[in-house]
């Protein structure tokens, strides 16, 4: 808003010439502007669809759906209602952006400190392989991997398998635990288990801190976390039955599954995502002054302790903000997945569209789940951002 | 972004439709038409048999010609026509914004359609039903066997729901894999990725015929699982306009039972049989209740025949689908097809 002038005025002054009343002017206008076109963009919609004849409204999302939803995280039934539908829909969108981030993040580092490599061959794989992945459409990627899954693969009834692991037209089918209440206490053992090895580390670095005693940070606090989980499957009483896959007449029955259709959108999202992430990590590392790097060496740290403790901390600052823009893409691309049938928010909101003829209501929907998906994952990230930014006391 | 933005980009068309056209009365739909010299009719992307372009942009197919016999009658000319060739997320947006005039694409007519998205079914131009497609080598030979199996379908179709209706009442736990383009669907079952295909039975008559490699290889099944009446849809505001299109349909039918042709109907206008003689118009001046001229039936049958001869020449058993005539064949014959008196 309004720069403060050279001399800073005692009073303000508010008539009608003074810079403070001519900036709130232009703002009460701005904002009556923006106001104003939505309330007409708005009313002229259902205006119009009222006279068309068309309904509207968002009470269709209480009536039942009426159509299955081929894979879901939990059990849909086609008389659930269509909030349910839509709900199975954000499910399947976030657990492949969510997994997607993370194997993104692993990958991308993976080949972005891998153009570091003093190994030629790894340097040249790791470069062609941006370069590669970078430049190819993703839409083009995904039905790539599909049609790799779909055409590729043995039939449903010829599936190939390794011991309990099936892999066919039909997906990766593998052996789940048939679940009990007993696993929640696995989860909640879990869950004391990182918090235990969240204390430790702290406690471990204090340590280091004043006597310069370096401690696992990896190994110990990883059994810590394994343990507490052990512990927690014993309380819960020990559930150890599991679901075998077989080969039945027509399909493979039992166990738990991925469909080809998840795995071709991990898959596509993962790899260009990934190149990007890679260009992110070594332009992150490359702006680490060269001095960080010679110091490091001189200091006698070995290759790897200097990437890790020398020049990852430092780059992080720069890599954070482009990698939350990557993340995005990662989860707004995921809406590509409905050319290729996975049943993504976007994907059940066709259906619903089509089913129920709310046209507007449907996008808004989509437009949500999305905004809503990206906000956090900034919001997440802005914060992350700000605590390894550089303390400036 | 391409496909999952044509969805985006649809759904912004129908808000901006909505937006754009501020005049609350466009004009009437026949009003438009007869200014513009030309009827804008939507049809299917391509489905052989019922609306497919071919090497030179020509259209064909049962639904394309229904569009002609309208454009013959309203007009004078079946060739003022212009395609919008619509996918099935498009077509209601597309007619109710205005872009068609009529939508003639292999459309279900059903209540939530007629009621709910501002237009109205007309009439019956095929009766259809829900079947399944399985591959010879996977030996199914009914459609109750296909419990636990995948099934590709199109997305944005009654088909979803016939679906999970059927295994549903039968307990199959069908798992149903949805695409958005019947491209996408039928490649994913030719490729093996689903145990069977589902839509209209004239569908998978035109997708085997037309896309499987061997088409031998392929059986549909006997089993239909839901009723499909197909025909036109027109945008509600224009009564005018809807009497048209349905009694341009009765016309075709109506002509085929007193056995009006393509090629005799000249002869015809001297027969000396009342109904023939309203309907090309020789003595009663039907068209001008419809605000047509006395010619109208006439010259569209003569444009592109009567209902039979538009079966035969595009579905029929000498055509590449060869589907039988059944519910199809008139009324006196066995069918379904039952033309309101055109008097």
């Amino acid at each position: 808003m309004a720069v403060a002038p050279r001399t800073p005025p005692k009073k303000r002054d508010w008539s009608w010439r003074s810079q403070a009343f001519r900036g709130l002017l232009y703002q009460v206008i701005a904002v009556l502007l923006i106001g104003g076109v939505v309330w007409w963009l708005a009313s002229n919609t259902a205006e119009n669809m009222r006279i068309r004849g068309i309904k509207s409204g968002f009470d269709f999302l209480t009536q039942p759906a009426g159509f299955d939803i081929g894979e879901s995280l939990f059990s849909f039934d086609s008389n659930n209602p269509y909030w349910k539908a839509f709900l199975v829909g954000i499910g399947n969108t976030l657990r492949v952006a969510i997994i997607g981030i993370i194997l993104t993040t692993i990958l991308g580092t993976m080949v972005g400190v891998g153009r570091f490599s003093r190994n030629g061959l790894v340097r040249g794989i790791c470069y062609g392989y941006v370069e590669l992945f970078r430049n190819v459409p993703v839409l083009l990627q995904l039905l790539m991997w599909y049609l790799i899954f779909t055409e590729l693969l043995p039939d449903i009834s010829e599936a190939k398998n390794i011991g309990p692991v099936f892999l066919s037209k039909g997906g990766l089918t593998y052996p789940g635990p048939v679940w009990e209440s007993g696993h929640l206490w696995i989860l909640g053992g879990l869950i004391a288990g990182a918090a235990a090895a969240w204390a430790y580390r702290r406690w471990a670095t204090t340590q280091f801190e004043a006597t310069g005693k370096l401690r696992s940070m990896f190994w110990v606090p990883l059994i810590i976390v394994l343990l507490a989980g052990a512990a927690g499957w014993v309380a819960g009483g020990m559930p150890n039955q599991w679901q075998i896959p077989t080969k039945g007449e027509f399909a493979i029955e039992g166990g738990s599954s991925l469909t080809p259709e998840f795995l071709a959108v991990l898959f596509g999202l993962v790899l260009y995502t990934a190149a990007f992430v890679a260009e992110v990590v070594r332009s992150g590392i490359q702006s680490v002054p060269r001095g960080q790097s010679e110091a490091a060496q001189a200091l006698g740290l070995a290759k790897g302790q200097e990437m890790q403790k020398v020049l990852l901390p430092q780059a992080l600052r720069v890599i954070i903000p482009p990698m939350t823009n990557q993340y995005l893409n990662l989860t707004k691309n995921s809406s590509l997945a409905v050319a290729i049938g996975y049943p993504d928010v976007v994907s059940i909101s066709n259906t619903a569209l089509n089913q129920t003829g709310r046209a507007v209501e449907c996008i808004a929907i989509i437009m949500l789940v999305y905004l809503t998906t990206s906000l956090s994952t900034s919001f997440f990230m802005n914060w992350y951002n700000s605590k390894s930014a550089i303390k400036e006391r | 972004m391409f496909k999952s933005g044509t969805k985006i980009v649809l759904g912004t068309l129908v808000a901006a439709g909505a937006l754009a056209s501020i005049p609350a009365h466009a004009g009437k739909t026949v009003d438009a038409i007869k200014a513009r010299g030309q009827v804008v009719c939507g049809v299917n992307t391509g489905l052989a048999g019922f609306s497919q372009a071919d090497s030179a942009g020509a259209w064909s197919g049962l639904d394309v010609d229904i569009c002609k016999a309208i454009a013959a009658a309203t007009l004078g000319d079946a060739n003022k026509v212009k395609w919008v060739p619509l996918n099935a997320q498009q077509r209601f947006a597309a007619l109710q914004s205005g872009e068609v005039d009529i939508l003639s694409r292999n459309t279900t007519f059903s209540l939530t359609r007629d009621a709910s998205l501002g237009l109205h079914v007309t009439g019956v131009t095929y009766y259809d039903g829900q079947g399944f497609m399985v591959t010879t080598k996977s030996k199914i030979k009914d459609a109750k066997q296909l419990k636990g199996q995948t099934v590709c379908v199109q997305s944005g179709t009654t088909t979803e729901k016939n679906l999970t209706d059927f295994s549903k009442a039968n307990n199959l736990n069908i798992k149903p894999v949805v695409f958005e383009k019947v491209e996408a669907a039928t490649g994913a079952y030719f490729s093996g990725r689903c145990v069977a295909y589902t839509t209209d039975a004239s569908g998978l008559a035109s997708v085997r015929n037309k896309e499987a490699k061997n088409p031998d290889e392929h059986v549909i099944l006997p089993q239909l699982i839901s009723k499909e009446p197909l025909g036109p849809m027109v945008r509600r505001g224009d009564d005018e306009w809807l009497a048209i299109t349905k009694w341009v349909i009765h016309g075709l039918l109506e002509a085929e039972e007193y056995g009006v042709t393509q090629a005799n109907v000249d002869q015809m206008k001297s027969s000396t049989d009342p109904v023939v003689q309203r309907l090309l118009g020789t003595t009663e001046d039907t068209g001008k209740l419809l605000g047509l001229d006395k010619e109208w039936m006439a010259r569209a049958i003569k444009a592109v025949g009567n209902y039979g001869e538009i079966f035969e020449k595009n579905v029929g058993p000498k055509s590449a689908l060869k589907l039988p005539r059944g519910a199809n064949n008139l009324w006196n014959k066995g069918g379904l097809m039952y033309a309101y008196p055109i008097r």
